[in-house]
């Protein structure tokens, strides 16, 4: 009897406690929440007006939050979800509830039901421009150049996916072509994104796929005008990473908030030196000062992302035969 | 006979422990699956995983035989320090490792100028030369460890014999040695293998492009990305029915040596002089600049980075230590319970404690998600989950040291401490743990370092707060900050080595006692 109270006690404290403060449960991949991210100073922003306690989950990769997602089904804590992006979102039909977006800045009309965009950037090889003087102008001078590349596997990584949608975009029923003239340019093929940028850093390639962003990285970090990103005029694939309230979310009006706070001025303006991409939208005070170096590609592709999810399977066996030769 | 059931149950309750555990976590992810078909590339990546292991196993062991052979027969100043620090490369993380070779191996390492100011062509590390010489750089020291372990455990009377008698060193070879090579490569061979089998991004980063595709690359697609239960379940299967086959393929081949217990445990044995010294000194210089000079990679770049170390990593070390400690522990005694059971007799017990090196660990960690998962939030339970995984993880290493040891143990004692009556704790005490040491601290040692290095499980688990300290150095290289990374890494390398180093320094100081 006395252990029956005790519990019932210790209940309804515990029920005052949680009624009081409440938990926003945000699910997103490995590098939001170090103390480099954006994560703490987006918490603490958020904290400081919604009366609430912000806690994150993580989970590797945009894909990899995904697939934890599914796991978990309906039974997930988790309120937010950051970090898919429209090559992964088609998939995750039935598990977020729709949200309004406000306005944005991308390049490209962007709308979902579903998803808010918060950041985004533009595929491109990123090279040191001391060493490489007159980098390639498309994928064709690319595969015919000497120079070699590393890149990553779309079957482990979202940068591999976004190179392969590229491709696609750019050169439709030729992309086999393409990757067939590639492949003696391809140094290696790494699992994840930081295997490829820390061996091109070490000199193993000349190029890699990062982000036309990754300069502004080095410049406005390490002070190092180094590298730079290759314009390629068949336009460049974007990535844009998006947010979203769960379906089975418990405080959906916390949810709500926070994706507004999300995309408001404050944490746009922290996501471009933390993220290292492009705010969803231009922060009243601009970007920062080293970002007007970067290059402008004059033509932006995306597939929408129905047409990415029907595309994938189709495109990665294309590529992988086309690399197997 | 009550004695018996008192010796058997521990070990059959942890034989049933690990196959709930890896079966188990299979069969949760099956459980979610809507269909089961494999994917058409599935095949190729199945020949080339079984390509990579088994040139990477048969390399590892043919040039462990004389590296092994250099190392028991010569004595030279530092000699154990370098016995010691050839287990390093083995408790590197995979990409620190693969950073290290591209740094010797690589388009500007030093094999590459050499062979441009010589105009020679350069030679690529990419492709499945690359993916076995990374296999190499990780296994030999490995195997030569074990085989050394088996040189030392030849009773020194048996040398002194064969010398006495005249034997030139091919007919030692042919009566001492081959019989021991026997006894141990198979095993050892076999544990090579299956190491290679699960590899990812060994194969997937050095193997240069689609071409070296592994099971374990189809595994995380098949989770990740494709979010097909059914085929990651089945190429787990895969994965297991391999393991079963080959060990039962190295238990058929193993013959126990038998040679009867000995008073004298090793002493220095005076090698054969002439060109058999300099073929020593030559093998042996050889191993320490392949296994060295990537380490030496791994230092160089790291040391830049040390000031300037984000805040959090002293609690990444902490965590990562208490959690290496804890599974290398738990794991140890596991370890010594099933491979006395083998040794005693219980062959069936050998295929189940081999069983978790066939385990995908992606698979692992997703079985226990989805078992864990509706009854509390997995955050809570990284840590104690990680301390499981890596203890049943590293199980199979220590099992793999200890069982030829303990055959021989049983072999030359076995029935004289049954005709004494010892107790099974006194007989541990007595007779097993002083003849055990060396390979159990060794194994120890190997077991808390590689706990140190694994995140195939953590990652999963993970909240914001509670990274261990590989999950932090992939976290820096996530985000530009590859010197940080290095750093860190750096530290995690040598926090591995230090816990590894502790465990052999005590294990060599009670054998040779």
């Amino acid at each position: 009897m006395k252990t029956k109270l005790l519990a019932a006690g210790l209940l309804t404290i515990a029920t005052q406690v949680m009624a009081e403060t409440p938990v926003l449960t945000v699910l997103t991949y490995d590098s939001f929440t170090p103390e480099w991210g954006p994560g703490p100073a987006i918490e603490k922003g958020f904290e400081a007006t919604c009366g609430c306690d912000v806690q994150y989950v993580t989970a590797g990769d945009g894909a990899a939050v995904l697939a934890r997602l599914k796991l978990e089904g309906d039974k997930t804590d988790a309120d937010v979800v950051i970090g898919l992006d429209t090559n992964l979102t088609a998939s995750a039909e039935g598990l977020f509830a729709p949200v309004t977006a406000p306005a944005n800045t991308l390049p490209v009309p962007f709308s979902d039901a579903n998803f808010v965009p918060f950041d985004w950037g533009y595929f491109a090889f990123v090279y040191d421009n001391t060493k490489l003087k007159t980098p390639p102008k498309n994928f064709k001078e690319l595969a015919a150049s000497d120079l070699k590349i590393v890149i990553e596997d779309p079957r482990s990584s979202t940068p591999g996916l976004g190179l392969l949608m590229w491709v696609k975009a750019a050169y439709g029923d030729q992309a086999p072509q393409i990757w067939a003239d590639l492949a003696d340019n391809i140094v290696t093929v790494t699992p994840g994104w930081s295997e490829a940028y820390g061996m091109f850093l070490d000199g193993q390639a000349d190029m890699v796929l990062s982000y036309t962003t990754s300069p502004a990285y080095h410049l406005i970090a390490e002070t190092d005008a180094t590298k730079s990103a290759a314009l390629f005029d068949e336009g460049h694939y974007m990535q844009v990473e998006v947010a979203g309230k769960t379906a089975h979310t418990n405080q959906p009006a916390l949810a709500d908030a926070f994706l507004a706070y999300l995309t408001g001025d404050e944490a746009q303006t922290t996501l471009i030196t933390t993220n290292w991409m492009y705010p969803a939208t231009t922060p009243k005070a601009g970007l920062p000062k080293g970002f007007e170096t970067l290059i402008q590609p004059t033509k932006s592709l995306l597939f929408p992302a129905a047409e990415a999810e029907s595309l994938r399977g189709k495109a990665i066996e294309e590529w992988q035969t086309a690399l197997s030769k | 006979m009550a004695d018996r059931a008192v010796q058997i149950s521990p070990a059959f309750w942890l034989s049933l422990t690990i196959v709930a555990l890896i079966g188990g976590s299979a069969a949760m992810v099956a459980l979610r699956a809507d269909s089961f078909a494999l994917a058409p590339h599935d095949w190729a990546a199945l020949r080339f995983t079984v390509l990579q292991a088994s040139l990477s196993a048969g390399l590892s062991g043919l040039l462990a035989i004389p590296t092994a052979r250099a190392l028991f027969r010569r004595r030279f100043p530092g000699r154990d320090g370098f016995v010691r620090l050839m287990a390093a490369p083995f408790v590197l993380p995979v990409v620190v490792a693969v950073l290290g070779l591209l740094a010797v191996f690589g388009r500007n390492g030093p094999l590459n100028l050499g062979l441009a100011a010589l105009h020679l062509p350069e030679v690529s590390i990419f492709g499945l030369q690359g993916v076995v010489i990374a296999h190499v750089f990780f296994n030999l020291p490995l195997a030569t460890r074990m085989l050394l372990h088996g040189w030392q455990a030849i009773p020194a009377e048996r040398f002194r014999l064969a010398q006495s008698l005249g034997m030139p060193p091919s007919a030692q070879f042919r009566h001492l040695e081959l019989p021991l090579l026997r006894a141990q490569l198979p095993g050892i061979l076999m544990m090579i293998f299956l190491i290679c089998l699960t590899s990812f991004a060994i194969a997937l980063t050095l193997g240069g492009g689609p071409k070296a595709s592994t099971l374990e690359l189809a595994i995380y697609q098949a989770l990740r990305f494709d979010f097909d239960l059914g085929r990651a379940a089945l190429l787990a299967t895969l994965q297991f029915a391999l393991c079963a086959a080959v060990t039962l393929m190295a238990a058929r081949f193993t013959v126990a040596q038998g040679f009867g217990a000995g008073v004298a445990s090793h002493q220095v044995m005076d090698g054969p002089s002439g060109w058999r010294r300099g073929v020593d000194a030559v093998m042996l210089a050889a191993v320490a600049v392949f296994l060295m000079t990537p380490l030496l990679g791994v230092v160089v770049k790291g040391v830049p980075g040390l000031q300037d170390l984000p805040a959090g990593i002293w609690y990444a070390l902490l965590r990562s230590v208490a959690v290496a400690l804890l599974s290398a522990v738990i794991a140890t005694a596991a370890a010594v319970s099933l491979a006395q059971a083998v040794a005693k007799g219980q062959k069936w017990t050998e295929t189940v404690a081999m069983l978790p090196m066939a385990a995908s660990s992606l698979v692992l960690g997703t079985g226990l998600f989805l078992a864990l998962h509706p009854f509390l939030r997995v955050e809570t339970v990284a840590l104690p989950v990680t301390v499981v995984v890596n203890a049943t993880l590293t199980l199979p290493y220590l099992f793999r040291l200890l069982l030829p040891e303990l055959r021989q143990i049983q072999q030359d004692y076995g029935r004289l401490t049954a005709s004494l009556g010892l107790p099974p704790t006194a007989a541990l005490r007595y007779v097993v743990l002083p003849r055990l040491a060396r390979p159990l601290g060794y194994g120890t040692g190997l077991a808390a370092a590689l706990s140190m290095g694994d995140l195939g499980v953590i990652a999963l688990f993970a909240g914001d707060s509670g990274a261990t300290l590989p999950l932090l150095v992939q976290r820096l290289m996530g985000a530009y900050r590859m010197e940080q990374a290095a750093a860190a890494a750096l530290i995690l390398v040598g926090a591995s080595y230090a816990l590894f180093w502790v465990f052999d320094r005590i294990g060599s100081h009670y054998a040779d006692a």
